[in-house]
């Protein structure tokens, strides 16, 4: 009875786990920026998530947890500890965006989708993150909240900060010429 | 003037993250106000090219399957007697599926390789300043256009009266062979159609239908000599529906 069980577990975590491999190894790679230690990491999430698909629970979030999982097991990671920067004086509350709409618009119509991958490896890792899972993964902003383990009004005030300085970085690598060339 | 009670709202607003009142409260404030539809516009640009530069990486085929392995609910084991007479045939079987697994493997490999080239090539076209070289909603501007540059020729539908709309043509390779690049839009989406001539080797492991690849709905077959592709981000419903109107003209 307990074999069956533990069958008939496998096979629902196989039916939910393998549907998003592709889209954890873009998160893991553009987390770690190496495409060895992203295998590791896509590795180590399957490993850990399927020992602890137990203290999954059924009917929540799927996709957050196995995220989350990949998220801490790169945060205990050498290059975890290394990129994830604390943010400072990231509060809760929503900064409201102060300028409104200027030239920077053609520039971020303009920027290719190589200037932009370029700008998003440039950001640190807490807003490269959050803009992949929202615009990439789509994810809303609760599954944000529960991917990171912050706040939905930390969700918020990150993103648009993590918006805010990939504006800044487009508009800067535009004026300073290509990037890296 | 007023709009500082909206500017906060703006980012969400484009999230899709408000509730339906303030969603279209936002709406018809945006409908009277231009600074703030500029805004929002602009916003959805950044979100739209952060989600197209942020669908970069792929992973090896080597770690799904190690991965796939990995994960495999284990099968059921036969236990007493009947284990020893089952387990013959249970070999042969097992002997040809890894054969078949290994040839489907290679087979979905290549496949994935032309997919995501043409995937590419769809995205590179439209990230590109000038995604159309001939820039004409007119087939009759656009198929002659082609004469000299690619070594076939081709119809194309009439649009009148369907959702799509001609926005140009290029030309393009895949695998060293030139061929046709047209992009239609539908709504606010663009879609790509290839036309190459059926050579085989490349093209031939490809079993015509639709195929949901790298987060495009993919269309493909094979019409008089030609290999046709429909590429794009829209619904399966309408890559059908192209391909149908690309199929009746050729």
């Amino acid at each position: 009875m307990k074999a069956q069980k533990q069958r008939v577990s496998a096979a629902i975590f196989e039916d939910l786990a393998m549907p998003l491999f592709d889209q954890l190894y873009n998160f893991a790679r553009w987390l770690t920026q190496d495409t060895a230690e992203a295998e590791d990491l896509v590795q180590e999430t399957y490993a850990k998530a399927l020992r602890g698909f137990s203290s999954f629970q059924m009917g929540t979030n799927f996709r957050a947890w196995i995220y989350r999982i990949l998220r801490n097991s790169f945060l205990s990671s050498r290059t975890g500890l290394r990129t994830m920067v604390a943010l400072d004086g990231e509060s809760d509350e929503m900064l409201l965006p102060a300028e409104s709409t200027t030239p920077e618009n053609i520039v971020i119509e303009q920027a290719n989708r190589e200037t932009v991958q370029q700008a998003l490896a440039d950001l640190p890792v807490p807003f490269r993150e959050i803009l992949l899972l929202c615009e990439v993964e789509e994810m809303s902003y609760q599954e944000i909240a529960e991917t990171l383990a912050i706040p939905m009004g930390t969700v918020m005030s990150r993103l648009f900060r993590a918006r805010k300085a990939l504006r800044e970085l487009l508009v800067k690598n535009k004026e300073g010429g290509r990037h890296g060339m | 003037m007023g709009c500082e009670q909206w500017r906060g709202k703006l980012d969400a607003y484009a999230d899709g993250e408000l509730d339906p009142a303030e969603t279209n409260a936002v709406g018809t404030h945006l409908r009277g106000c231009a600074a703030c539809a500029a805004d929002v516009l602009e916003r959805v640009q950044m979100k739209r090219s952060v989600q197209m530069a942020g669908k970069r990486y792929a992973a090896s085929a080597e770690l799904r399957n190690r991965i796939t392995k990995s994960v495999a609910a284990k099968p059921r084991r036969e236990t007493g007697w009947h284990w020893k007479i089952l387990a013959l045939p249970a070999l042969s079987v097992l002997i040809l599926s890894v054969g078949i697994n290994l040839y489907v493997g290679r087979e979905t490999a290549r496949r994935q390789r032309v997919y995501s080239e043409l995937a590419d090539l769809h995205v590179a076209a439209l990230a590109s300043a000038t995604p159309v070289d001939v820039l004409s909603t007119d087939r009759h501007t656009v198929k002659p256009w082609f004469q000299g540059k690619i070594p076939f020729t081709f119809n194309l539908p009439e649009l009148q009266g369907s959702e799509f709309t001609l926005l140009g043509g290029r030309v393009t390779y895949v695998a060293q062979t030139p061929g046709a690049h047209l992009i239609y839009r539908v709504r606010k989406h663009e879609v790509s159609v290839f036309i190459f001539q059926d050579r085989g080797e490349e093209t031939a492991s490809l079993a015509s239908g639709p195929v949901h690849a790298l987060s495009f709905n993919v269309e493909n077959w094979t019409q008089n000599g030609l290999r046709y592709f429909v590429v794009g981000d829209v619904g399966a419903e309408e890559i059908q529906a192209l391909s149908k109107l690309l199929r009746d003209a050729g």
